[in-house]
């Protein structure tokens, strides 16, 4: 009886001193001060990249990303479209007017029944407003634009609304996010979750922020928008991706910027 | 597409060093890569030479080669002599030259 008290007394020892010891190892990687980049337990991709890689982004001038928005920016002063008008004609100044937008997007829209992200928005305003084309999900002109509306929101606190008419479709991106899928039979929350910190293989697991995008990744040599991201994720554990501007990724951008929720508008950022 | 940005500080002493700055946009296609639907290699075309000039001189050369990623950054360090253009040129593969021109200011 005794012995097996002492069994379980060691085996309880054991267990602590592994945690301990998990706690310790994760902690030590954590000592550095991140300041605004982590907000509690958030923390986002910029706490995960190289030295390098943060350098680039700290520099207005070096990141590259700016090249893009500053097309965003010329395309916001153009006039476009049979109602002769610029997105500048309405909203005047964007570092007063969309100031704040990038942080609550994507919200609910009554008008098609359904959550918007910020480039569909911008379509939707180009098409109904302008009466000029939509821009190409991708394009050098749509990622310009939507980084630089963004971009006016800077450093203040993601704020998406999760309640009322957005409650579904909440509720359908964080299904997706814990769902299982592909080959591979891996969900968002495996590795983003259960393993941020960690390799997968050669590359190191953030926790998967959406406070950046768009942004320019290195491997990309250009800016990309999150659901490039999302696809390339989907690809990776072998499933097969939706569209660009698909319901399933706009209801799974609401789930992953509530995850976030607090953390600043860091876009455009700079990752590996 | 080629879009360059360059940035210098505002003013200079007399016989300062300061940092030049210098972004360009650029895809810097390598000529490894292959079309992935056709098969057939992507051509190459990047920037291969850079030349700075200042009061002048030629302060500033680099011969690029295709390891040289795209949207390529540059940053050098030059002595200020006097105020005038210091001027920047990015050369394409197929000959096409991009031109910058800033003012430097240099006080005392």
């Amino acid at each position: 009886m005794r012995k097996s008290i002492q069994g379980i007394g060691a085996l309880a020892a054991l267990a602590v001193a592994f945690s301990a010891f998990a706690g310790t190892a994760f902690a030590g990687k954590d000592k550095m001060n991140f300041g605004k980049y982590q907000v509690g337990e958030l923390r986002t991709g910029y706490t995960f990249s190289t030295p390098e890689t943060r350098a680039i982004q700290d520099d207005d001038f070096e990141n590259p990303a700016f090249l893009w928005v500053d097309v965003g920016e010329a395309l916001w002063n153009k006039k476009e479209g049979k109602a002769g008008k610029s997105c500048a004609s309405c909203h005047k100044n964007a570092s007063a007017s969309m100031r704040g937008v990038g942080a609550r997007y994507p919200v609910f829209n009554k008008k098609l029944g359904k959550l918007q992200n910020l480039e569909q928005r911008i379509n939707q305003e180009r098409v109904e407003k302008m009466q000029a084309k939509p821009l190409k999900y991708e394009s050098k002109e749509l990622l310009g634009l939507t980084m630089f509306v963004r971009n006016q929101s800077k450093d203040m606190p993601i704020n998406v609304s999760i309640d009322g008419p957005a409650a579904p479709f909440f509720e359908k991106g964080k299904k997706f996010y814990f769902q299982r899928r592909g080959q591979l039979d891996m969900a968002c929350a495996n590795c983003h979750v259960d393993n941020p910190g960690g390799m997968i293989r050669a590359n190191l697991l953030s926790q998967g922020q959406s406070n950046g995008f768009p942004l320019y990744r290195l491997k990309w040599q250009k800016p990309g928008s999150l659901h490039r991201r999302f696809r390339g994720c989907n690809k990776q554990v072998r499933a097969k991706p939706y569209s660009y501007g698909a319901d399933e990724y706009v209801n799974l951008e609401l789930y992953v910027a509530w995850r976030g929720q607090g953390l600043p508008v860091e876009t455009p950022a700079v990752r590996m | 597409m080629a879009k360059a940005r360059v940035k210098v500080p505002k003013s200079v002493k007399k016989g300062e060093v300061f940092q030049v700055k210098t972004l360009i946009s650029h895809k810097m296609e390598t000529g490894l890569r292959k079309n992935k639907k056709t098969g057939k290699k992507i051509p190459r075309k990047i920037i291969n030479n850079f030349v700075c000039t200042y009061d002048g001189k030629e302060v500033f050369s680099s011969d690029w080669h295709p390891a040289v990623s795209a949207n390529p950054y540059l940053a050098f360090y030059v002595k200020a002599t006097k105020s005038g253009p210091m001027n920047f040129k990015w050369t394409d593969d197929d000959g096409k030259v991009t031109d910058k021109s800033v003012n430097i200011s240099v006080s005392g």
